[in-house]
C-alpha cells in the first residue's frame, strides 16, 4: 500500500520518460544556434577588418605608402596625407596616458591599500566608474564651454614666460591639444584605475604583511613591494588605457582644433585620425577622398588592434587567474 | 645588573622621522590626486544642472528642433529622443540574442575549445574597437549598399559596440551559477538546452541584465558610430531616412553660433547623462543581487 502512495495513480507505470523528439530537436537546434553565434563573433571581427581593408584598397595605388608620410589634406586637389593625424593620435594619447595613468594608478593605490574606511572607498570607486559613464560628447561640450576658458589664461601665461620651451611655443587661442589631452586623460583614468585595482587585489595578503613585518612604513611597502609585484598588471592597464585613448573620437573631434599641423606645442591645434574621420567623412567626396578616409580608418584599426591585443595579452599573463576574468 | 648600557630602540614611530615623514607626504599627495580626479565629474554635473536645467521643460520632449532664426526658448528635440530610443532598440534586438547565445556556448557548452578561446579573444578585442570604426564599417556595409543614410545603419553600428559587452558579462554571469544547480537539472533528465533555458539562464539573469543595461547605457551616449550612418534630421522619426539622436544633436549644436541651440545642447546633455546614470544605477543594483 505504501508503495502505491508514492506511485500515486500512475498504476505502476514509471513517471520518467525519454526526451520526446520535440525535446531533442529543441536541444540540437539550441546548441547549434549558440555554436553559430560563437562562430559569428569571430567572423564579425574578421569581416570588419576585411570590409574596411577592402574599401581602402582601391585608394592604395593612388595614395601609396607616402599617404602615411605627407601632411596635406586637400580635397579640391585630391592630395591626401595623414602624417599630422598619426602624430596627433599618438602624441595626444601618450600625453593623456602620462596624466591619466598617474592619476589612475594613484587612485588604485588609494582604493586598494587600506587608506579608507569601506564606505568612502566604495563611494570613491563609484565616482571614478561614473567618470567613464559620461558620454564623450558631453565631455566635449563641457570642454568647449568650461575647460577651455578655464585653462586659457594659464596656458597663455606659460607661453608668455616659458615660450622658449617647444611645448609652450604657441598661444592657446581656443581649441587645441591641451584641452583635448585633459579630457582624454579623464576618460582613460577609470580604465587604468579599474585594471590596476584588479592587479593590486590579486596580490596575496601575506606579501604585504611580510613587508610590514620587516618594519616598512606604509609607503615603503607600497613602493618597494606592492607596486613591483603588481607591475605586470599595471603595465597592461596602461597599454589598454593607451588603446582607449587612440580610438577616442568625439571629445577630440570637438576639442583638438582639427588642423593638419605637426607640432610639439601643447597649445597648438592638432588633429587625430579619429577626429579626421568624424569631421571629414560626412561631407567627403565619393571617390578618392572616401577611399583616403577608409585608408585612414584602416590605419587606425590596425594601430588599435595591435595595442589592444598587446594589452589584453599582458593583463592575462600578469594577473594570476587572469584567464578566468 | 644595571641596564644603563643597554639602549632600547625607539619602538614608536615618530612623525618627524624622515621615513615616516615621507610616508605622510606621499599619503597627502595621494589624497590630493583622488580629490582632483573627482572634480571633473562634479564640475560636469553642476554645469549640466545649471545650464541644462534652465531649459528643461516638458516641451523639449514633444517638439521638433527650432529653426536657426526662431525666437529664443522655442523648440525641443522630441525626435532625437525618439531616434536614440529607436536605434538603441535595434541595436539591442541584434546584440542581446547574439551576445547571450554566444555566451552560453563560451561558458557552458564548450568553454575550453579552440573556437571558444578564439571567440572570447575576438570579443575582448572588439571591446577596444574605436567607436568611429563601427561607424565606418556600418557605412561601408549598410549605407553604401542601401544607398542612403538610415536609422537601420545607426542601429547596426551601435550593435557592434554592444555585442562584446553583453557577451562577456553574460559569460561571467553564467559561470557564477552554482554547480549543484546544473547537476540537479541534469539529474532530473533535462537535455542540455532544457537545463540552460529552465534552470541556468533564469539563475544567471540578474547578471546578464546588468551587462545588457550597461551596454544600453554606453550605446545611448555614443556619437561617433551615428555621425555618418544615421546622420541627423529635423523631422520626426522615419526609419528609412536620416534619423536624429541626442548624441549627434549635442555634437552638431555644440559649435552652433545660436545661443538657443547651444542651450538646447546643454539640456540634451543633461537628459542624456541622467538617462545614462539611471541605467548605471539600475545595473549596479542588479549586480548586487547576483552575488547570491
Amino acid at each position: 500500500m505504501a508503495d502505491n502512495e508514492f506511485l500515486g495513480n500512475v498504476g505502476g507505470r514509471t513517471l520518467s520518460k525519454p526526451p520526446t523528439p520535440g525535446d531533442i530537436f529543441f536541444d540540437k537546434s539550441f546548441r547549434f544556434l549558440t555554436r553559430a553565434f560563437t562562430w559569428a563573433t569571430i567572423f564579425l571581427l574578421a569581416f570588419i577588418v576585411y570590409k574596411i581593408g577592402g574599401k581602402a584598397l582601391p585608394a592604395f595605388p593612388d595614395l601609396g605608402i607616402k599617404f602615411l608620410f605627407t601632411s596635406v589634406w586637400n580635397s579640391s586637389e585630391n592630395v591626401y596625407g595623414i602624417l599630422p593625424q598619426i602624430w596627433g593620435t599618438i602624441y595626444s594619447s601618450f600625453l593623456a596616458l602620462i596624466l591619466g595613468g598617474f592619476f589612475g594608478i594613484t587612485i588604485a593605490i588609494f582604493i586598494t591599500q587600506d587608506f579608507l574606511p569601506y564606505k568612502v572607498e566604495f563611494a570613491l570607486k563609484n565616482i571614478i566608474e561614473l567618470l567613464a559613464a559620461i558620454p564623450s560628447v558631453v565631455y566635449g561640450l563641457w570642454g568647449i564651454y568650461v575647460l577651455v576658458p578655464l585653462i586659457r589664461p594659464l596656458a597663455n601665461f606659460l607661453h608668455e614666460y616659458l615660450g622658449w620651451i617647444p611645448f609652450f611655443s604657441t598661444r592657446l587661442s581656443g581649441l587645441g591639444l591641451l584641452p583635448a589631452v585633459l579630457v582624454l586623460s579623464i576618460m582613460i583614468l577609470p580604465t587604468v584605475a579599474a585594471i590596476s585595482q584588479d592587479a593590486f587585489k590579486a596580490i596575496p595578503h601575506k606579501t604585504k604583511e611580510a613587508a610590514f613585518g620587516m618594519g616598512t612604513t606604509r609607503w615603503e611597502a607600497i613602493l618597494r613591494v606592492m607596486l613591483p609585484t603588481a607591475s605586470g598588471g599595471i603595465f597592461g592597464a596602461l597599454v589598454l588605457g593607451f588603446g582607449r585613448a587612440l580610438g577616442e573620437t568625439m571629445a577630440l573631434a570637438m576639442l583638438v582644433g582639427s588642423m593638419s599641423t605637426l607640432t610639439l606645442s601643447f597649445f597648438a591645434p592638432a588633429d587625430t585620425i579619429a577626429a579626421l574621420l568624424a569631421n571629414t567623412f560626412p561631407e567627403a567626396n565619393v571617390g578618392l577622398e572616401t577611399g583616403a578616409l577608409m585608408y585612414a580608418a584602416c590605419v587606425l584599426l590596425l594601430i588599435t588592434l595591435i595595442v589592444n591585443i598587446a594589452g589584453a595579452v599582458i593583463v592575462t599573463k600578469a594577473t594570476p587567474g587572469g584567464d578566468r576574468r | 645588573m644595571s641596564q644603563t648600557g643597554l639602549q632600547l630602540p625607539q619602538l614608536e614611530r615618530q612623525p618627524m622621522e624622515p621615513r615616516a615623514l615621507k610616508s605622510i607626504i606621499l599619503s597627502a599627495i595621494t589624497i590630493a590626486c583622488a580629490i582632483t580626479a573627482c572634480i571633473p565629474l562634479f564640475s560636469v554635473l553642476i554645469l549640466l544642472i545649471y545650464r541644462g536645467g534652465k531649459r528643461l521643460t516638458l516641451e523639449l520632449f514633444y517638439t521638433l528642433p527650432p529653426g536657426a532664426f526662431d525666437a529664443h526658448g522655442v523648440g525641443g528635440f522630441g525626435n532625437a529622443i525618439l531616434g536614440t530610443a529607436f536605434m538603441v532598440g535595434i541595436a539591442g534586438l541584434i546584440s542581446i540574442p547574439f551576445g547571450i547565445l554566444a555566451a552560453v556556448y563560451l561558458a557552458e557548452l564548450d568553454p575550453h575549445s579552440k573556437i571558444s578561446e578564439t571567440a572570447r579573444f575576438c570579443a575582448k578585442t572588439m571591446t577596444g574597437l574605436p567607436s568611429i570604426i563601427a561607424g565606418v564599417f556600418a557605412y561601408a556595409v549598410v549605407v553604401l549598399v542601401m544607398g542612403h543614410y538610415s536609422s537601420w545603419a545607426g542601429g547596426i553600428a551601435l550593435s557592434l559596440l554592444m555585442i562584446p559587452t553583453v557577451m562577456l558579462t553574460a559569460e561571467e554571469a553564467i559561470k557564477m551559477v552554482p554547480n549543484p544547480m546544473r547537476e540537479a537539472a541534469y539529474g532530473m533528465g533535462c537535455t542540455p538546452a532544457q537545463s540552460l533555458v529552465k534552470v541556468i539562464l533564469p539563475v544567471a539573469m540578474p547578471g546578464i541584465i546588468t551587462g545588457v543595461v550597461l551596454a544600453v547605457a554606453r550605446a545611448a551616449g555614443e556619437t561617433a558610430p551615428l555621425l555618418f550612418t544615421a546622420l541627423f534630421s529635423e523631422s520626426w522619426l522615419s526609419p528609412n531616412n536620416p534619423t536624429a539622436s541626442l548624441a549627434v544633436l549635442i555634437y552638431n549644436w555644440s559649435s552652433s553660433p545660436y545661443e538657443n541651440l547651444i542651450e538646447l545642447a546643454w539640456a540634451a546633455s543633461l537628459i542624456l547623462v541622467v538617462l545614462v546614470f539611471v541605467l548605471n544605477i539600475i545595473s549596479r543594483s542588479m549586480g548586487g543581487k547576483t552575488k547570491l
